[in-house]
């Protein structure tokens, strides 16, 4: 990705009295991680694609929080939460989008109850949406005929009930969408959730990410796809454990989607 | 003498439902030890839930095999129940077969007829789920929690289903006049002969088993308390109360946003003395270190649970080997439950410190720190039991109360807490992304 991406933040949107459509929540992930990153500029090149007035809230964005409070830190969630509310509430957004469904999901359900009511929206569902008002259009080459696999996001799916979004969007690149046994409601975590993303897992006999892979791997993909970063480095991982990563590549569907653009 | 067999039935009724209701007051009390919990939103949609879910069978279908067997059982368990008013009527007033008074012969011997074909379906029924837990040796019924008690819990409710049905063919197959009335003896008219032809013989096994039958179920009623087999009742308030909010909605503390407001204020004192007149208890405990911290409804879903194991089997650490099972932690809230309750009635109604708690007695930090908070035990119950919630509020209590979470987890919560990331990035160079190529 050469071009420069236009990036505006917040404060500048503020300087010059404006409101954005939308804002766009990055996450820590979509900050900082390497690979998350990748998917943040995806999404990023769509919203200019789409001609969509978003902004950034840049070093005014701090952690959800999320991750503490599922570690059972609710102290640091609710000083995280309460934090990001003011300043959220300081520039009055109505509208957020994210990439990670676990930011979607705690601010969309755990921030309402400290004082931060939004409309928050998954990134796969603002794709959906601009390819239905038609700001968004995809070639439907790129990956005509292959075969993706789209893991569902604990925190998109079971937690919040959105499993067709990202379906619908992937439908656009005319590949052929292969289910996993274990779809939708019955999913597989990817071994990230609740924290593990960030210590060594318990004793066992595999690793959970090895598990989803291999029940990936009986679709026999081309690429799998994902909706949240912490999957994304799970499958990764576990592609890599398996050896398959020269035949097989792990991508969030807003990649999937920006490198299907005319 | 003529009233002495109604004034027995009489006694073994009372004694039967008496000793029931006596059990069901404590389960009612060992509930209330919970916290209170606000359940009094959506009416609408919780009876719904109930409908759909307990009385409607809606989940259980999700295993189609296990499912429409258990539908049979549980069909033939409520319409079969009927039969047991009559025998109430019959034993009470000393009458026999009062629907036959009640009702003309076609519709008795419908009613009797769907009886005992449900009869035989639930006995089929049944040997199969004997076989699966005992011959064909399904994984979920092996787990080691599954070992001693709750192995035989589970086979002594099939064996009483077996003896139950048995019994009550063999009552019609051995009620002279009903079997000559030939009609409703769709499955008993079959084996009739089996039991020859002299009557004396016959009233005899007639009798036994319409007795047997009576104080079978009687027993099996009060078993049900010390047993698994308390979903059956349990199921229907359990999927009212269950949860209506998305499944990743996990609750703020309220004790914590007083804290954390009182410290984000920048009017507060930070020195404040308590205020004197301040007398209420001691300050709440965060999270949950044994039953008595968590909430009615938590408490109301380990008494529901009935150890079928779909949470287990579809939990993301067990299917990887980790020691969390969710069946787990529902046996284990549910038998510190117990226990709390026997040692009250041991002390006269007040609980006296037994030196144990659910946690570390029963649920070790190495299954809470296995899971992945994925939900998927919440959506696999049958029965809208929610064994996450249990699990969060115990990390809660020990990353809040003990300081004990794993060492990795503390330098992520203390990075969020310095630079607003789980990793040991500067906030400033959080927008860095963009000018990045």
């Amino acid at each position: 990705m050469s071009e420069q991406l236009k990036v505006p933040t917040m404060a500048e949107y503020m300087a010059e009295g404006k409101q954005p459509e939308i804002l766009f929540w990055v996450g820590s992930a979509g900050s900082y991680d390497d690979r998350a990153k990748k998917i943040t500029k995806a999404f990023v090149k769509l919203l200019n694609n789409a001609n969509v007035d978003f902004a950034v809230l840049g070093a005014e964005e701090s952690n959800t929080g999320d991750v503490a409070k599922r570690a059972g830190n609710e102290f640091l969630f609710q000083m995280q939460a309460m934090m990001n509310i003011e300043v959220l509430n300081a520039y009055e957004v109505k509208r957020i989008v994210t990439c990670d469904p676990h930011s979607f999901n705690c601010i969309k359900n755990e921030y309402p109850g400290l004082g931060g009511v939004y409309d928050v929206i998954h990134h796969t569902q603002y794709i959906k949406e601009l390819i239905d008002l038609g700001r968004l259009s995809v070639k439907g080459d790129t990956y005509k005929g292959k075969r993706i696999t789209f893991h569902d996001p604990c925190y998109l799916g079971r937690a919040n009930n959105e499993f067709d979004a990202p379906r619908n969007v992937l439908q656009n690149t005319n590949a052929t969408l292969v289910e996993m046994k274990k779809h939708k409601r019955t999913a597989l975590c990817c071994g990230a959730g609740g924290a593990q993303m960030f210590k060594e897992p318990e004793k066992g006999d595999k690793d959970v990410n090895v598990l989803r892979t291999e029940q990936a791997l009986e679709t026999t993909p081309d690429i799998i796809a994902t909706g949240c970063p912490y999957c994304n480095t799970m499958m990764t991982d576990g592609i890599k454990a398996k050896e398959k990563e020269d035949s097989i590549t792990v991508l969030d569907v807003a990649e999937l989607i920006a490198n299907d653009q005319g | 003498m003529d009233y002495l067999p109604n004034i027995i039935f009489a006694v073994i009724l009372i004694a039967g439902i008496g000793y029931f209701a006596r059990n069901i007051k404590k389960l009612i009390r060992n509930i209330k030890l919970g916290h209170d919990v606000d359940a009094s939103d959506n009416k609408g949609q919780r009876w719904k839930n109930m409908a759909r879910i307990a009385l409607g069978q809606s989940k259980m279908v999700v295993r189609p095999i296990a499912g429409v067997l258990h539908i049979i059982v549980y069909v033939g368990f409520i319409i079969i129940n009927i039969e047991v008013l009559e025998i109430i009527i019959d034993g009470l007033f000393g009458t026999h077969r009062i629907g036959l008074k009640v009702l003309s012969e076609p519709v008795y011997g419908f009613l009797i007829g769907s009886f005992e074909i449900l009869a035989l379906l639930v006995l089929v029924a049944v040997i199969v789920f004997w076989l699966r837990r005992n011959v064909i040796n399904l994984k979920r019924f092996l787990s080691s929690e599954m070992k001693g008690w709750p192995k035989n819990d589970g086979n002594i409710i099939l064996y009483f289903e077996v003896v139950l049905m048995c019994l009550f063919l063999v009552m019609n197959a051995t009620d002279t006049t009903f079997q000559q009335m030939n009609t409703g003896n769709v499955i008993s008219g079959f084996i009739a002969p089996w039991f020859g032809d002299n009557p004396d013989t016959l009233h005899l096994i007639e009798r036994s088993a319409w007795w047997l039958h009576i104080i079978g179920i009687l027993i099996f009623l009060n078993y049900l308390y010390f047993s698994k087999h308390l979903h059956i009742l349990l199921a229907f308030p359990n999927t009212y109360y269950g949860k209506l909010t998305p499944k990743g909605q996990f609750n703020n503390l309220d004790a914590v946003t007083n804290e954390v407001k009182f410290m984000m204020d920048p009017n507060a004192d930070p020195f404040a003395a308590p205020d004197e007149d301040d007398t209420t208890e001691e300050p709440p405990k965060f999270g949950a270190s044994d039953v008595m911290d968590l909430n009615k409804i938590q408490l109301l879903n380990a008494y529901t649970c009935t150890e079928c194991g779909r949470c287990t089997s579809e939990c993301p650490a067990n299917q990887t080997g980790k020691k969390l099972s969710p069946r787990k932690i529902m046996m284990d809230t549910r038998d510190r439950l117990a226990e709390v309750g026997k040692n009250i009635d041991a002390n006269k109604g007040e609980f006296k410190a037994d030196g144990k708690q659910l946690l570390g007695d029963y649920i070790t930090k190495e299954e809470l720190w296995a899971c992945t908070t994925c939900n998927a035990c919440v959506e696999a119950c049958p029965v809208s039991i929610d064994p996450l919630s249990i699990i969060m509020e115990m990390r809660r209590y020990l990353v809040m109360e003990e300081s004990s979470a794993p060492m990795e987890l503390n330098n992520m919560m203390t990075n969020i807490e310095n630079n607003g990331a789980p990793w040991p990035y500067n906030q400033q160079d959080r927008l860095n992304w963009a000018n990045e190529n």
